[in-house]
C-alpha cells in the first residue's frame, strides 16, 4: 500500500519546513521527508546570524521580511528559536576594507537595508569592547541572531500541529512522474505518491534535480564554527568585518559564537565534520580576538562544520522545476537561514496559486547559462 | 615535532606503548594532560605518601620513562587530531602555547572516565566522584571530608574506602550496588589474578577492622544539606539498580560522599576521528572497535587500553605492550619485534582480560537507575538541564543524542557531555529502544576546552590569512 499526498517535500531543513507549514495550514495533505532528523544540517548548525550586512544585496528585501518573521517566531511558529534583536556592525581595518565596506553598504542600502557608515569611535560607543583599530563600520539596527540548534524542535512541533506528516530518517532515493503524480522511492523499499513535489535538499539539490535529468551544479561551502564556554558579558552587537570572514555574537547564556565562513575540507558526500582544518579555526579565532580583544580570555568548548550550498550566480533556486509540471525547487541560498521562512512562504504562495509578494528566482537562468557555455 | 609515533595518554596503556615502541627504535612523543605519567590508576603520589602497590607500579613506569628516549609532553592538552597527508597530526596546548606533533603512527590510549547517574542533591558541595576522591587521596594526600560515605559500583568503592581509613578519615558506610553474591560470582575469574584478589581482600579486611558497614545492593536515594552535604539517604535496590518500592531509606550523616557508578571508555578522540564504536554494557558502554592487534580501521592507528572497553590496569598495560609492538612492526622500527614477543602478549592478555571482564561487569551500567531520577533533578550540571527538560524534548520528538543536545543544551558545557552523557543516553535509550538507536554524541574538536589565548599567541592583523571575500 502506498500513501497519497497533495504535496511531498524532500528535505526538512528551514526551507522545506517553511514551505510545508503554510501548505499544510492551507489544508493540503503534506509529507516532509528527511534522510536524518529535522533541521540537523545547515538549518540546525549554522551561526544563527540574522544580519543584513552579510546578505547579498539582491536578497535584502527577502531578508528584511524574514527577519521580521524570525523575531516574531512564537506567533507563527509556536515555539521561538531564541531570537535576539541587536545592533549589527561590519568593521573595516584597512583603507582597502573601507572601500569594500562602502561599496557593500551602498548596495545594501539601495536594496532597503538601513545601514549607515560610522567611524571607529562611534562604533565603539555601540560596542565598547571593540578594538581601537577599527577605521570605519557599517551600522545596521536591523540585525540579531537565533539559536539555530532550536530550529528543528520548533518546526517539528509546528508541522505536527499543522497536520503535516514528517518522516525523519527516511532517505528518498528518487522520484518520477507516474500517471499525473510523483512516485517517491524510499530507502528500504517503500514508495509514496504525491500530486506535487518540492525539492528542498540544500547542498543535495544537485542530485535531486538530477532525478529529472536537470543539471544544476551546486557548489558546497564547508563552514567552520566554534563556540566558547559561558563567559561574563563582553559584547552586545552582532559583529562582522568588511570582507565578510567573521561573524561574532554573545548569546544571553554567555557563550560566544565565532564563525564567518572559514573553510574546512570535505563536501556533501563525506558527511559533515570530517574535514576540520585547525589553521582555519586558528585564523577565525585570531580574527575574533583582534576584533574583540576580551575574547583572548575565552575558552573554546566546541567547533563544528556546516555545509552551505551556492549556485553558479550565488542567487537562490526558488520556483518551478524547469520542464516538470507540479515540481518546485527551493534552496541554495547564501544566508539561507536568515531568508528561509519568507522564501518558504513565497514558494507556498506560488504552489497555492497565489501571487507571491516578491519575485521568485526561477532556476532557468542557470540552465540557459549552461546551454550557452 | 615529527616523531615516528605519537601516543595520546600516559596511563598504563599509553606509557607502556611508548616505552615498547621506543625500545624497538621508534622516536616517540607521549602526550598527557597530567604532570606525571601513570594515568588515573597509577597516579603519582604526593611526596610524603606511600601510595601502595599501584603507586609502586606507577613509580617503576615513571622511572622507565625517564630513562627512555621517549619525549614526554606532560601537562599538554591535545585538542585536535586529524589525518594530514600520510601522517597523523595532533594539535596541543602546553604551558599556554600551541604545539603540533606530526607522526607516522598514532596510539590512542585515553582511558576511561567515571559514570555518575544523578540523584537528588548530587550537585551539592561535598559530593565528589570516586575518581576525584582517589586524586585527592593519592596525589594530594587530602581527605575529602571527616566522615564519608562511599557509594556506587566496582572495586574502586573498596579502594577509596580503604584509602580514606588509611588517611585517617571515617567511613560511615560503603553503599554497593552489587550484591554479595555478585562478588562471589566474580571470584573464579579473579583466580587468574591472585594479586588483585589479595588486594581486594586486604581492602575488605581493613573495612571490617574499622567496623565499616557495607550495604550490599543499596544505592543513594538522595543527598541532603543546605549549602553543602549533611547526610545521605540510602535504600535497597534491585539487580538493575532500581530503588525497591516501599523500602525504607536510612539516613546517614556525612560531610562527604564519594560516588561512582562505574567507568566509561573515554572516546572523544575516537569519535572525533569517526571511528566505529560498539555498545557493550559489560565493558562499560560505547567502546572503540579494534582488531586483535588493536589496530583501528584507519592507517597506522592503534587503540590501547580502556578506550576499547573497561578492563583494568593489567589489561591496559598489556594492550600498551601489544600496541607498541604492532607500531614498531608496522612503522619499520630498527629492531623488528619477534613473533614470540607478540604471541606471549596475546596469551597474557587472554588471562588478564578474564579478570578485567569480571570487574568491568561489576561496574556495568544498570539500566534501572535512571528510572528513579526525579523530574527536577539536574542531569547536565554544566547547563542546568533537568530530567523533566530532557523528557520534554524526547516527548517532542528528539530521537538521537545529538538532537537531544541541540534541543536542551544537555552536554554543551565545559565537560563536553562526559558527566551527563551516560544518564542522557540511558533516558533516551528507554524511549527509542536501546543505546544503539540513541547513538553517541558526534565527536567534535576541541577534545578538551582550550584557551583562545594559547591558540592565537601573539599576532597582528596582517598575520591573519584572510581569504577572499564572498561576492557582493
Amino acid at each position: 500500500m502506498s500513501a497519497e499526498f497533495d504535496c511531498a517535500v524532500v528535505g526538512a531543513g528551514v526551507m522545506g519546513a517553511s514551505v510545508a507549514l503554510p501548505l499544510a495550514r492551507a489544508g493540503m495533505r503534506v509529507v516532509v521527508f528527511d534522510r536524518g532528523p529535522i533541521c540537523r544540517e545547515a538549518s540546525g548548525v549554522n551561526a544563527g546570524t540574522l544580519t543584513m550586512q552579510m546578505t547579498r544585496a539582491a536578497l535584502i528585501p527577502y531578508a528584511l521580511k524574514a527577519w521580521e518573521l524570525w523575531m516574531d517566531a512564537p506567533r507563527w511558529l509556536g515555539l521561538g528559536v531564541g531570537t535576539e534583536r541587536r545592533d549589527g556592525l561590519s568593521v573595516a581595518f584597512t583603507e582597502a576594507e573601507v572601500a569594500i565596506l562602502e561599496a557593500r553598504a551602498a548596495a545594501r542600502r539601495a536594496a532597503g537595508a538601513p545601514i549607515v557608515l560610522i567611524d571607529g569611535a562611534e562604533a565603539r560607543r555601540i560596542e565598547p569592547g571593540l578594538t581601537d583599530r577599527a577605521l570605519r563600520a557599517g551600522h545596521c539596527p536591523v540585525d540579531g541572531f537565533a539559536s539555530a540548534y532550536l530550529t528543528g524542535r520548533a518546526f517539528r512541533l509546528a508541522l505536527a500541529a499543522s497536520g503535516a506528516t514528517l518522516r525523519e530518517a527516511t532517505p528518498v532515493l528518487g522520484a518520477e512522474r507516474s500517471g499525473g503524480m510523483f512516485r517517491l522511492r524510499l530507502d528500504g523499499g517503500g514508495t509514496v505518491m504525491a500530486r506535487r513535489l518540492v525539492l528542498a535538499g540544500g547542498v543535495w539539490l544537485e542530485e535531486m534535480a538530477g532525478w529529472f535529468g536537470i543539471a544544476l551544479p551546486i557548489k558546497v561551502l564547508v563552514n567552520q564554527l566554534a563556540v566558547t564556554e559561558r563567559m561574563p558579558p563582553v559584547m552586545r552587537s552582532v559583529l562582522g568585518i568588511a570582507s565578510g570572514l567573521l561573524s561574532l555574537k554573545q548569546y544571553p547564556n554567555g557563550t560566544v559564537l565565532i564563525g564567518g565562513g572559514w573553510q574546512g575540507r570535505g563536501g556533501r558526500h563525506d558527511g559533515r565534520g570530517d574535514g576540520f582544518v585547525p589553521e582555519a579555526l586558528l585564523g577565525n579565532i585570531r580574527l575574533a580576538v583582534f576584533v574583540m580583544p576580551a575574547l583572548r580570555r575565552a575558552r573554546i568548548v566546541r567547533a563544528w562544520l556546516g555545509l552551505e550550498a551556492e549556485t553558479e550566480d550565488a542567487l537562490p533556486l526558488l520556483g518551478p522545476l524547469p520542464g516538470v509540471a507540479d515540481a518546485w525547487i527551493i534552496g541554495s541560498v547564501h544566508s539561507g537561514y536568515t531568508s528561509g521562512p519568507f522564501m518558504g512562504q513565497l514558494l507556498a504562495d506560488a504552489i497555492l496559486g497565489r501571487a507571491p509578494a516578491l519575485p521568485l528566482f526561477p532556476p532557468e537562468r542557470l540552465l540557459a547559462r549552461k546551454d550557452a557555455a | 615535532m615529527r616523531p615516528d609515533l605519537a601516543v595520546l595518554g600516559a596511563g598504563p596503556a599509553g606509557a607502556t606503548a611508548a616505552l615498547v615502541a621506543a625500545g624497538h627504535g621508534l622516536s616517540v612523543v607521549l602526550i598527557d594532560e597530567n604532570g606525571a605519567a601513570g594515568g588515573q590508576v597509577w597516579r603519582a603520589p604526593a611526596p610524603h605518601l606511600d601510595g601502595g602497590g599501584e603507586a609502586r607500579q606507577g613509580g617503576a613506569l615513571r622511572a622507565a620513562l625517564a630513562a627512555s628516549p621517549v619525549v614526554h609532553r606532560a601537562r599538554a592538552t591535545a585538542w585536535m587530531i586529524a589525518r594530514e597527508g600520510e601522517a597523523w597530526r595532533v594539535d596541543l596546548v602546553r604551558e599556554g602555547r600551541a604545539e603540533t606533533v606530526t607522526a607516522r603512527g598514532l596510539v590512542i590510549a585515553t582511558g576511561a572516565h567515571e559514570r555518575i547517574i544523578p540523584f537528588p542533591g548530587w550537585t551539592l558541595p561535598g559530593v565528589i566522584g570516586l575518581a576525584g576522591a582517589t586524586v585527592l587521596l593519592k596525589a594530594n594526600g587530602v581527605l575529602p571530608g571527616r566522615r564519608s560515605v562511599v557509594a556506587g559500583a566496582g572495586p574502586l568503592l573498596y579502594l577509596v574506602a580503604a584509602a580514606l581509613l588509611k588517611a585517617g578519615g571515617t567511613v560511615a558506610a560503603v553503599v554497593d550496588l552489587a550484591a554479595r553474591r555478585d562478588w562471589l560470582a566474580a571470584l573464579p575469574a579473579l583466580a587468574a589474578r591472585p594479586d588483585l584478589l589479595r588486594q581486594g581482600l586486604l581492602w575488605r579486611a581493613r573495612l571490617a577492622a574499622s567496623a565499616v558497614p557495607v550495604l550490599a545492593r543499596h544505592a543513594i536515594a538522595a543527598a541532603e544539606g543546605e549549602k553543602r552535604l549533611a547526610a545521605v539517604l540510602v535504600a535497597p535496590v534491585d539487580a538493575k539498580g532500581r530503588l525497591r518500592p516501599g523500602a525504607a531509606a536510612r539516613r546517614i550523616e556525612a560531610d562527604s560522599l564519594a560516588v561512582g557508578h562505574g567507568l566509561v571508555p573515554e572516546t572523544a578522540a575516537t569519535r572525533l576521528l569517526r571511528l566505529p564504536h560498539r555498545y557493550d554494557a559489560a565493558r562499560g558502554g560505547w567502546c572503540a572497535v579494534r582488531d586483535v592487534s588493536l589496530a583501528a580501521p584507519a592507517p597506522a592507528l592503534w587503540l590501547a587500553g580502556e578506550v576499547g572497553g573497561i578492563g583494568g590496569a593489567a589489561v591496559a598495560e598489556l594492550e600498551g605492550r601489544m600496541a607498541g609492538l604492532a607500531a614498531a612492526q608496522a612503522l619499520g622500527a630498527a629492531s623488528t619485534p619477534a613473533a614470540a614477543a607478540l604471541a606471549s602478549v596475546v596469551v597474557a592478555l587472554a588471562r588478564a582480560r578474564r579478570a578485567g571482564a569480571a570487574m568491568a561487569a561489576m561496574m556495568r551500567p544498570r539500566e534501572g537507575m535512571v528510572d528513579d531520577i526525579a523530574p527536577g533533578t539536574i542531569i547536565c550540571r554544566c547547563e542546568d538541564v533537568t530530567r523533566a527538560e530532557l523528557d520534554a524534548a524526547i516527548a517532542a520528538g528528539a530521537r538521537t543524542l545529538d538532537q537531544l543536545k541541540q534541543w536542551t543544551r544537555c552536554g554543551m558545557g565545559p565537560c563536553q557531555g562526559r558527566m551527563c552523557g551516560e544518564a542522557a543516553g540511558a533516558l533516551l535509550a528507554a524511549a527509542v529502544g536501546g543505546r544503539e538507536r540513541a547513538g553517541q554524541w558526534t565527536g567534535r574538536p576541541p577534545l578538551r576546552p582550550v584557551a583562545a589565548d594559547a591558540l592565537v599567541g601573539d599576532f597582528d592583523y596582517a598575520d591573519i590569512p584572510i581569504p577572499a571575500p564572498a561576492p557582493p
